[in-house]
């Protein structure tokens, strides 16, 4: 077979690759000179406010974490409910009371309590300003020292969390509600959608690690998964409905370790708890060394399925971010020539990272599920 | 001069040790498939658990730098 043509189209096109490459590099190379001749155009541009160095950590930490606002675009806020309990007394308000400072320097008072919003924590406000106009105390490191009212208040991550939980009841009851109309026929519309993938939770996932005790543990192993899937494609929408990182969220992660946890424990059957506490066919001694790191092992299996999901979702958004940051961390337009394309490129690894982890984190569970009530042999 | 943490440094360094644990379950399971590709579908899954489990390291590390 001749290939020639194949190689010399690849030559050309590595020619046109290398030029345009090059020409990008001198391009970007000829910008930054530029910023670095002209040092009283960039003084002027300055004027006025203070610059301060684009802190990458921060803005991207800031973007990931939760909030008791939702930023829509631009300016435009939507307030969220706040629900504090100050001594011994419930206080409630609409979050935009605080016109989205959150510097403390906007006191909010309620039943005679007075509160301040300091880097998205609601604390209780100073009686008088500090030097900055803030109503807080803060530490030399900017830690702040006054005290915390409890807060149960509905934030965007809680948002996030409803709102999947309404749509999740309304796809699968309408699905459900579908199976008992046509039984015995094939499925039709969002049915034959979702029925290849709940056979993928069953033959995959839960048959091959529960054996024949599978059905019982199906609707934990569903949920789970649909639930960490959702929420995860989720998290990847950069407006409204989305925005909120809510599988990158540690406290939301341990909740559902702590669930695989208790259903482990509590199906555990004696082979289980003899194989931890009392390990058959090895020496006394070898018994009683094992015994305690077996119980530990009971807690970091769910530890590490807690900390995999939170760090790898965590993770993806932190590397999104730093790659369009870099924009400005450089201060110029020409990288986003490489950054923009090179963020498309991991958002598109992060729609399959966001199903290969709701994948993982069901099919570890029916694993730690199975050893649990595997028969003895 | 270089400045920054030092914590960084450990991420890279765990970022090369998953990388390599990596690899190498990816190029075992490509000649697993490549030897019998009518177990595909299982090689695949117990790679991706096999990947999973390495990758939480890197995570670890990463979690671990962050804070």
């Amino acid at each position: 077979m001749n290939c020639s043509h194949v190689f010399k189209f690849s030559f050309k096109r590595s020619i046109v690759v290398f030029t345009l490459f090059s020409a990008f590099l001198l391009l970007s190379l000829g910008v930054k000179a530029q910023e670095g001749h002209a040092p009283e155009a960039a003084a002027s541009h300055q004027q006025g406010a203070e610059k301060k160095k684009f802190e990458i950590g921060k803005f991207a930490l800031h973007h990931i974490s939760d909030s008791h606002s939702w930023h829509v675009i631009g300016e435009t806020y939507i307030g969220l409910p706040v629900i504090l309990y100050a001594n011994g007394k419930v206080v409630t308000f609409n979050s935009s009371d605080f016109n989205h400072d959150d510097d403390a320097k906007v006191v909010v008072e309620r039943n005679g309590e007075r509160f301040v919003k300091f880097h998205e924590k609601i604390y209780f406000a100073s009686d008088v300003a500090n030097s900055h106009g803030q109503y807080i105390n803060l530490d030399d490191k900017h830690h702040a020292q006054n005290k915390r009212p409890l807060d149960f208040s509905i934030t965007k991550n809680v948002c996030t969390l409803l709102l999947s939980v309404v749509v999740l009841l309304v796809i699968f009851i309408s699905v459900a509600n579908g199976y008992k109309k046509r039984k015995g026929k094939s499925p039709k519309g969002l049915q034959s959608w979702l029925e290849p993938v709940i056979l993928f939770v069953r033959d995959d996932i839960a048959k091959p690690n529960l054996g024949h005790k599978h059905e019982r543990f199906m609707p934990y192993l569903l949920t789970v998964f649909f639930f960490i899937w959702f929420n995860n494609m989720l998290g990847l929408v950069p407006f409204l409905p989305g925005g909120a990182n809510l599988t990158g969220n540690i406290a939301v992660t341990m909740v559902l370790a702590v669930i695989t946890l208790l259903i482990t424990i509590f199906n555990g059957n004696k082979h289980y708890w003899q194989h931890i506490f009392w390990m058959p066919n090895v020496p006394v001694p070898m018994k009683i060394f094992l015994a305690p790191l077996e119980l530990i092992g009971v807690f970091t299996k769910p530890i590490a399925l807690m900390i995999r999901l939170f760090a790898n979702i965590t993770a993806g958004h932190i590397l999104v971010l730093s790659l369009i940051c870099l924009i400005f961390v450089f201060d110029s337009i020409w990288v986003s020539a490489a950054s923009i394309p090179f963020a498309i490129f991991i958002g598109a690894i992060e729609l399959m990272v966001a199903f290969i982890q709701a994948f993982i984190f069901t099919i570890l569970s029916a694993l730690f599920i199975g050893m649990a009530v595997e028969e003895h042999h | 001069m270089i400045t920054g943490s030092i914590a960084a440094v450990g991420a890279g360094l765990a970022a090369i040790g998953a990388g390599l644990g990596i690899g190498r379950i990816g190029g075992s399971a490509m000649e697993g498939i490549a030897r019998q590709p009518e177990a595909a579908s299982k090689i695949q899954t117990a790679m991706l658990i096999a990947a999973a489990f390495v990758e939480a390291v890197a995570l670890f590390a990463v979690v671990v730098a962050l804070m």
